[in-house]
């Protein structure tokens, strides 16, 4: 189906169900009851799972395919947010040419930058891309605050010319981007007894374009040209020896996870329309690194999976203070009690950072291949040794 | 002229910090071929481990002053130190104001201590794996380190004085036969950058003329025929991990009267770090030192404004610019040698 083998199709498929019924999926706990706080599923959150899941997608394609770290992919993400909200600025509220020109930005950005820092490879390739990053953070923060908005960040205003559109909406507003007049905040709610659902314009547009990137990786995962990046990943030198230049096949490879990152970025301004420097800061890049090492670098679904495990510890577990926890251990002894909520008290609420770098860590000492290889050693006990053959439905990286 | 010599001595103060940093970072990487991205962290650590002398120091217990009277009439609660009770009050007040250079003595074993716990205990397990994960490990350990220290002390920033006799600025530019008033430097900037000198000097002296250092310089050619002849390579590596964090964490105290530490003071120095060991060439330590003084100073001829009127933006990015230029140009660094990750 759609050219795919019958396990990618399947992941497909299983991948488009899941963000199809994420407004369920996301919300198990009645509204009101004491669980309620672990619901994800409001259109802000969801919205965001999808939007670093494309991010962490497209870094996958660089990091997981070539071995190439880059520690400034952020920059694009701010590139594209940038080029969106002029995009709104200048022509209209409409999103596909705020993204086709995001896209394009952040395309010829990563063609730029990625061919002068794939030049060199392991560490410096690492320190290259966090330099230009670096660089166009400061910049974007200080003297380019014509085009950026500096430190106040790049925000629409009511006499913006709009030239294809009204500058402002009927009321006087400033208008808010939409997709040919469907809105991206118009929501709608269903309420099933005690269960509130909310399905919201702009996430189902989000994951459809989510759902597009996605299969656009898995066919670069499964095509001649992904095969030559793991050639480069596995042993840069043997392929030269092969007479094959690998930098034509990083550097585009480069550029795609360039043009993912700047679609990330647009559909955040799309969203919400403002962009800031701080998207390009370079603890945003590390977030991406994080979110794919997690997940597993390397495998189709583990970004998506890092992506998503983030960002819900941190809107959920941010959200967490001593009072809930009181609450929650109520049923013990009072010392008892006490002693438990200080212990976990560190790890939630403004902490969940320690909780964050504690997993990461784990994760890469005990569990290289991410979430998703922890899932196949779990399979596999299940299944008992026998399915040591059956090699798993992705590949772990190297 | 003068303001040439200005500009120098501005860039002197980071750029010494650049240098030490850089320094415990190369001598890492030299030993023990890891890729540390935690030792911002023991640098912030460092700038706690001054912190946490002075809260000692400062530590009370209130005691009531019949002599004096608040404005109802009652006699006064003062906060009286404990350090008066074992010192007296003079001597206490003189402990207390020195207390960030005291914190250089209380630094030492910690970090010290910090660093070898770090490498048995994490690092030796990531010889053998590949530099993305050493990067990726220690860049976890820096997020919860300096989640840590956030949770003990706070987000914001803590200012801790220099010592009173350090305070102020003096007239450079006198000493040297300009007008007065033209060329002033803050005193304990100069102390930074000696300190810093000093430093830099213990630690080349160590490597130069002790056996300690001869072993760990033949260790860092070749370690496996160091090995062969039967010496125990490993601790050695160890312990130049303690002292590499050790000199971070000296960097840290010391600038603490410089710039307030906050949590965050590491990975703002690590990155600018790894760009300083990369310009001076990965492996070599006299290229790590020179490139931190030389990107110091450049990034303080970069602030002036004649040159922010010429080239606009320029003091953001200097540092970042130069780096790029001599990774493409001369991939090895400054002063790289030759087959040292030169890949």
């Amino acid at each position: 189906m759609f050219g795919l083998e019958k396990k990618d199709a399947s992941l497909l498929i299983l991948v488009a169900v899941l963000t199809i019924f994420a407004p369920f999926i996301l919300n198990p706990f009645p509204d009101g009851s004491a669980l309620a706080q672990f619901n994800a599923g409001y259109p802000d959150l969801m919205q965001r799972f999808v939007i670093f899941g494309i991010f962490a997608i497209g870094f996958n394609i660089l990091f997981g395919l070539t071995g190439y770290l880059s520690f400034g992919h952020a920059a694009f993400l701010g590139i594209g947010s940038y080029a969106a909200v002029w995009m709104f600025k200048l022509l209209s509220m409409n999103v596909i040419p705020a993204i086709i020109l995001a896209v394009i930005m952040s395309g010829l950005f990563a063609l730029l930058i990625g061919y002068i820092s794939l030049r060199r490879s392991g560490i410096y390739f690492s320190i290259l891309t966090l330099a230009f990053a670096q660089m166009m953070f400061a910049l974007a923060y200080s003297v380019l605050t014509p085009i950026t908005g500096g430190e106040t960040g790049l925000q629409l205003a009511l006499d913006d010319p709009r030239i294809l559109s009204m500058a402002s909406s009927t009321d006087g507003n400033i208008p808010v981007p939409s997709l040919f007049g469907m809105e991206m905040r118009d929501s709608t709610q269903l309420t099933v007894g005690a269960w509130k659902f909310t399905f919201n314009v702009g996430y189902y547009f989000c994951s459809v374009i989510m759902l597009v990137a996605f299969y656009i990786a898995i066919r670069i995962f499964r095509s001649p040209f992904g095969l030559m990046l793991r050639a480069v990943k596995s042993n840069q030198q043997r392929l030269n020896y092969t007479g094959l230049n690998p930098r034509p096949y990083t550097l585009a490879a480069f550029v795609i996870s360039g043009m993912y990152a700047g679609l990330a970025g647009a559909l955040m301004a799309s969203m919400d329309p403002l962009a800031g420097a701080e998207r390009m800061f370079w603890t945003a890049s590390g977030e991406v690194v994080l979110m794919t090492i997690l997940g597993g670098a390397g495998t189709l679904i583990g970004p998506v999976l890092g992506a998503g495990a983030i960002k819900y510890m941190e809107n959920i577990l941010s959200k967490i203070n001593g009072d809930i926890l009181h609450t929650w251990f109520a049923f013990l002894p009072d010392g008892l009690e006490d002693f438990i909520v200080t212990i976990i008290y560190p790890f939630i609420g403004k902490g969940w950072h320690l909780t964050l770098g504690i997993i990461f860590m784990l994760v890469v000492i005990f569990l290289p291949g991410g979430l998703v290889e922890g899932g196949q050693r779990i399979m596999q006990k299940l299944r008992g040794k026998s399915a040591d053959t059956d090699s798993a439905k992705t590949e772990p990286a190297e | 002229m003068d303001a040439l010599i200005l500009q120098i001595l501005n860039g002197l103060d980071k750029g010494s910090a650049y240098a030490l940093i850089a320094l415990g970072l190369t001598l890492i990487f030299g030993t023990l071929g890891v890729v540390n991205f935690a030792h911002g962290a023991l640098f912030m650590i460092g700038a706690f481990c001054a912190v946490t002398l002075n809260r000692i120091l400062t530590l009370s217990h209130t005691v009531i002053d019949e002599t004096r009277t608040d404005f109802l009439g009652k006699p006064l609660q003062v906060d009286v130190p404990y350090v008066y009770d074992i010192f007296g009050e003079s001597a206490g007040n003189a402990i207390i104001d020195w207390s960030v250079p005291l914190a250089i003595l209380f630094a030492i074993p910690v970090m010290i201590a910090v660093g070898v716990i770090m490498e048995r205990g994490l690092i030796k397990h990531f010889y053998k794996r590949p530099h993305a994960d050493q990067i990726l490990v220690t860049f976890g350990l820096a997020i919860v380190l300096q989640e840590i220290i956030k949770y003990f002390y706070g987000a914001n920033p803590i200012p801790t004085p220099a010592p009173e006799a350090f305070k102020g600025s003096f007239d450079f530019g006198t000493m040297i036969g300009f007008d007065p008033n033209i060329i002033i430097y803050p005193y304990w900037r100069l102390v930074y950058f000696c300190f810093a000198v000093v430093i830099i000097g213990a630690v080349f002296a160590f490597l130069q003329f002790t056996t300690f250092g001869m072993v760990v310089r033949a260790g860092m050619a070749d370690r496996e025929t160091v090995g062969l002849l039967g010496i125990n390579i490993d601790r050695r590596f160890t312990i130049m991990f303690g002292l590499a964090a050790a000199v971070a964490g000296l960097a840290g105290v010391m600038y603490v009267p410089i710039n307030p530490p906050n949590y965050h003071m590491g990975m703002d120095f690590l990155v600018l770090s790894f760009v300083v060991v990369v310009v001076g060439g990965m492996g070599s330590l006299p290229g790590a030192v020179l490139a931190g003084f030389l990107l110091g100073i450049l990034e303080s001829f970069a602030s002036m404004r004649e040159v922010i009127d010429f080239i606009p933006g320029i003091n953001q990015v200097i540092i970042y610019l130069v780096a790029i230029i001599i990774l493409l140009t001369r991939p090895r660094g400054l002063m790289g040698r030759k087959g040292v990750m030169e890949d």
